[in-house]
């Protein structure tokens, strides 16, 4: 008995009630979101369109005080039918391969009038790696003060799914039926060789985490770049209710890594600080679009290197070793 | 000299009523919905109100808010003409 006090703690014993709140976690994230919109409703985008998703979230976090330039893509035909338009924002459209040759002239026009209005470009894959990328490069080149957004869809999507630059490997579109031969063009790192003040990746499927880079993008002076993952279900052809899943997988299985690097340093964010180290296969992400249909065993091996490869290569960047 | 530029103005139906398009319709089941808002954060055309009603004038019943809703509160229903 003597034995069994001693380990009692001193003092009086004290109670303590633990009340558990059930509250789910993802609510408190999207309170730091604005319920105002900025696209309304609706677009002409077709059911379940990730341009759309990304393009809500882009618009709450610039606010009224914004411009967006849009270069020929999907979002140039989805505005609305004139002399109406969806989008409540002031919109330039603009020819293919200007958007940010048209943003640099814009944006110098407001600096010297002395306004601080965001010039946000809005392109699409075509528009930005293929088309736009000569404009693209020029304007970080001169270190114009704005924010560019590739919203990839991998593949010509407006005009009916032809191959681009961002098609991957294996891809079936409209013009290599029998799945692409080459692989993607890796245009964050064309953009990191430009140095820009912050550059960063997003998907659809995460609008909090999208939401948050665009919001601390408009706080930096100077040239931002910002490349979203646009799931597309018509194009990649899935059912239109699996646009966020695909986002998920193509996250959770490493294709996508989400980060941000300012002033070159790299944090990976998000889904993909898990994904670093613990990967879904591939196959699970692939066997569930139809333009992975005929993708071949060397193929899917190929890409299976290739984020590995990737992920390596930000690890390495992460740890301060490249 | 007077230019005269080709400007749309912002109007809610610019695309139309897009809930024409539907095939299926989403509707919530109140008892199971514990208003976590999910849907209304990934409705891609914003056709989900703050107090997590759905427009049916403008939902094009992509399904994601069905597919994404962690109670399954969300049944997609096939219209019916």
């Amino acid at each position: 008995m003597h034995g069994m006090r001693s380990i009692l703690p001193a003092g009086p014993n004290q109670y303590f009630i633990i009340i558990h709140v059930k509250y789910p976690k993802e609510r408190l994230d999207t309170m730091a979101i604005p319920d105002e919109e900025f696209l309304l409703k609706t677009t002409s985008a077709c059911a379940g369109c990730p341009s759309s998703l990304i393009l809500r979230y882009v618009t709450k976090a610039a606010g009224t005080d914004t411009v967006l330039v849009i270069p020929a893509c999907c979002t140039s035909v989805i505005q609305g039918v004139y002399p109406t338009t969806a989008m409540n924002l002031p919109v330039y459209n603009v020819a293919f391969a200007s958007a940010a040759a048209v943003a640099s002239g814009m944006s110098e026009a407001f600096r010297a009038e002395g306004k601080k209005t965001n010039v946000i470009c809005y392109a699409g894959d075509g528009g930005t790696i293929d088309i736009g990328i000569q404009a693209l490069s020029g304007a970080l080149e001169r270190g114009t003060d704005f924010l560019y957004i590739c919203y990839d869809n991998e593949a010509y999507s407006n005009t009916g799914m032809q191959r681009s630059g961002a098609t991957p490997l294996g891809a079936m579109t409209t013009t290599t039926p029998g799945g692409k031969k080459d692989h993607k063009k890796d245009l964050d790192a064309i953009v990191a060789a430009h140095n820009p003040v912050y550059q960063a990746t997003a998907c659809a499927a995460y609008p909090q985490d999208l939401y948050n880079k665009v919001e601390k993008a408009l706080t930096i002076p100077g040239p931002k770049f910002m490349h979203v993952l646009a799931p597309c279900p018509p194009g990649w052809r899935f059912p239109s209710e699996k646009t966020v899943e695909m986002g998920k997988l193509a996250v959770k299985a490493g294709l996508w890594v989400l980060y941000e690097r300012e002033n070159g340093k790299l944090t990976i964010t998000g889904a993909s600080k898990a994904a670093m180290k613990k990967r879904i296969p591939v196959e699970d992400y692939l066997s569930v679009q139809g333009r992975f249909r005929k993708i071949t065993a060397e193929q899917t091996a190929e890409i299976k290197k290739t984020v590995e490869e990737n992920i390596a290569r930000l690890q390495r960047e992460v740890d301060g070793i490249c | 000299m007077s230019a005269k530029l080709a400007i749309s103005r912002p109007a809610e139906g610019a695309a139309g009523k897009s809930g024409t398009w539907r095939t299926f319709r989403p509707v919530i089941d109140e008892e199971k919905c514990n208003k976590c808002g999910l849907c209304r954060l990934y409705c891609p055309d914003a056709a989900i109100s703050v107090d997590l009603e759905i427009d049916l004038d403008y939902c094009k019943g992509c399904g994601i808010c069905a597919e994404e809703c962690p109670k399954k509160a969300i049944a997609m229903v096939r219209e019916e003409d």
